[in-house]
């Protein structure tokens, strides 16, 4: 069986980002991109199902700038085996990406989806959700564990309070919390054979999907500053201060 | 113009996320509704219904709800959505997991982990790890949304008296299962919603070190918590982790032992009323947002500070 793998090019998470004067949009012109975090470790959960027998393919896509490809020649020189850009230059939000994600999953025929649980740029954590709402899958969010069986797929989930264990019918759509793996370093050679691997490239309209964002962004602004703290000496410092200044305890 | 509130609760006891959801709801002005969708969950019902603000209960209780799985959840909202101008969630495990599916079915966008009302189809909230605020309007006729709790102060959890309507229970959709559950045992406050919160950071060492923070932790009446590396190392159990990834805490006072302030933790716990940092190095980031800062042995520091507490 195949497995799809969403993949998201995203400002590199230890960037700090600035917000544009004109509040538009933060500035993320000459900032170094990565894939998602999350995204990392859903390839390489299912480069390592691939590894135990139990799936034939992995295929990568990402939807967005054509500089997208580098985001899916990574996934490959982890292990995906081949790549899919849906590639538009548009602002896309989590509805158009589920949408175009649907339009491959009817024309791949994957069993089983695995996306990261959020991107660290939007941070919706939205888009595994809406696919399985489309596709009318049953879902398993924010996985730590994964056990393929027959027909079926078990997952334990990261919830408040603990963990949860569900069984999905085949197909599925899961999406990855941090625990569930670590990423493979991409070696050189890995890197190498990943530049000859298929990448295809579409277009939302090629996939007959209206890719128009529906909610509209009015302004971007810096969070609230908070007021410069201050250094004590001691812990009776500290204890007089919380006590008498902030009045917290 | 009505708002659905999805309660988040364990067929007991009705979650505090709620409390902040119903109060984003009131913002958004016109009648407040809640579902609680449960098996044998009547006595979540009434304590919603007790909730200020709140002017109709709707109860769909059914053993097929008893879990809270994503596709009969959100099949159970879907059923009730037509008559809705605005459904909200909170922003917690449960509600990221079922508004998405609701908007995706309705084919509307959902606006994710608001922290203020602007107007009735204006929102802001955070992204890049809350490094920006995005102030968002959505075009759609319904607004899917799910409600950071630290955004809103919760409504009172006595004094309504919201009539309880019972609905029909959707079918179970057979497409997956309950297994079981993990549940950590804990005496101590909830994080999300403590009003002190002591956390602890690779600079703790080891599981067992991490135990300095316990009497510190009782003394304050405090929930426990941890930054990622701390939890990655197996320091602390995963549901405590602070953060972009994990939970969102904004408590009256917020002690951090050991931690050098990446990005992410700061994402988790910035807007909390007072930062007490405790750290070994004067460079660590913590510092740039901590109120009190402290630089020294957190092995020192903290009985320390127990025991002059």
């Amino acid at each position: 069986m195949k497995v799809l793998v969403p993949v998201k090019r995203v400002v590199d998470y230890n960037v700090k980002v600035r917000v544009k004067s004109d509040q538009s949009d933060v500035d993320i012109a000459n900032v170094k991109m990565s894939m998602n975090p999350f995204d990392e470790i859903a390839v390489e959960e299912a480069t390592r199902l691939k590894e135990k027998g139990s799936i034939a393919e992995v295929i990568a896509v990402s939807c967005g700038v054509a500089q997208c490809q580098e985001t899916l020649r990574t996934a490959m020189a982890i292990g995906a085996d081949r790549g899919v850009l849906v590639q538009t230059d548009a602002e896309l939000q989590p509805l158009a990406v589920a949408k175009l994600l649907k339009a491959l999953v009817d024309k791949e025929q994957p069993q089983l989806v695995i996306l990261g649980k959020q991107a660290i740029d939007d941070d919706a954590n939205q888009t595994g959700q809406m696919l399985a709402a489309l596709l009318d899958w049953p879902q398993a969010t924010f996985a730590s564990k994964v056990e393929l069986g027959d027909g079926n797929v078990t997952v334990t989930r990261e919830v408040d309070g603990g963990l949860e264990t569900l069984t999905l019918k085949l197909p599925a759509i899961i999406t990855t919390d941090l625990r569930l793996n670590e990423p493979r370093y991409v070696t050189l050679p890995n890197i190498m054979k990943a530049k000859k691997k298929p990448l295809d490239t579409v277009t939302p309209q090629d996939l007959g999907v209206d890719a128009a964002p529906r909610l509209k962004t009015l302004k971007v602004t810096e969070p609230a500053a908070r007021k410069a703290g201050i250094k004590v000496a001691d812990v009776a410092a500290l204890v007089e201060k919380l006590k008498n200044e902030a009045k917290v305890i | 113009m009505t708002t659905l509130v999805i309660a988040e609760h364990d067929n007991a006891q009705l979650k505090g996320a709620t409390l902040n959801t119903i109060a984003a709801a009131v913002k958004i002005g016109g009648d407040v509704h809640v579902l609680v969708a449960g098996a044998n969950a009547r006595g979540v019902a009434e304590q919603a219904a007790a909730a200020a603000g709140v002017s109709k209960v709707l109860l769909a209780d059914a053993p097929q709800l008893a879990e809270g799985l994503a596709e009969n959840l959100a099949a159970q909202v879907l059923a009730v959505a037509p008559a809705y101008s605005h459904i909200l969630f909170p922003a917690t495990a449960s509600g990221k997991n079922v508004a998405p599916r609701v908007a995706a079915k309705l084919d509307v966008a959902q606006v994710s982990d608001i922290i203020s009302v602007e107007s009735a189809d204006t929102f802001q909230r955070p992204i890049y790890a809350g490094n920006a605020i995005a102030t968002v309007q959505s075009g759609d006729a319904v607004k899917v949304i799910t409600v950071r709790a630290t955004g809103f102060d919760a409504v009172a959890a006595t004094g309504g008296t919201a009539a309880i309507e019972e609905m029909a229970a959707v079918a179970d959709s057979g497409l997956s299962s309950f297994v079981g559950r993990e549940v950590a045992k804990s005496d101590r406050p909830e994080l999300a919603g403590a009003r002190v919160v002591v956390s602890g950071g690779r600079g703790l060492g080891s599981a067992e070190n991490f135990k300095i923070l316990d009497p510190l932790a009782d003394k304050l009446g405090a929930a426990l918590g941890a930054s990622r590396a701390a939890v990655d190392a197996g320091y602390a159990p995963n549901d405590w982790q602070v953060g972009q990834t994990g939970k969102i805490v904004a408590p009256q006072l917020y002690v951090a032992v050991g931690i050098s302030g990446a990005i992410q933790h700061l994402a988790g716990m910035k807007d909390s009323k007072v930062i007490v940092a405790i750290n070994k190095d004067p460079e660590a980031p913590i510092f740039g947002v901590a109120d009190y800062g402290l630089v020294g042995d957190l092995f020192q520091v903290v009985p320390e500070l127990t025991s002059a507490l």
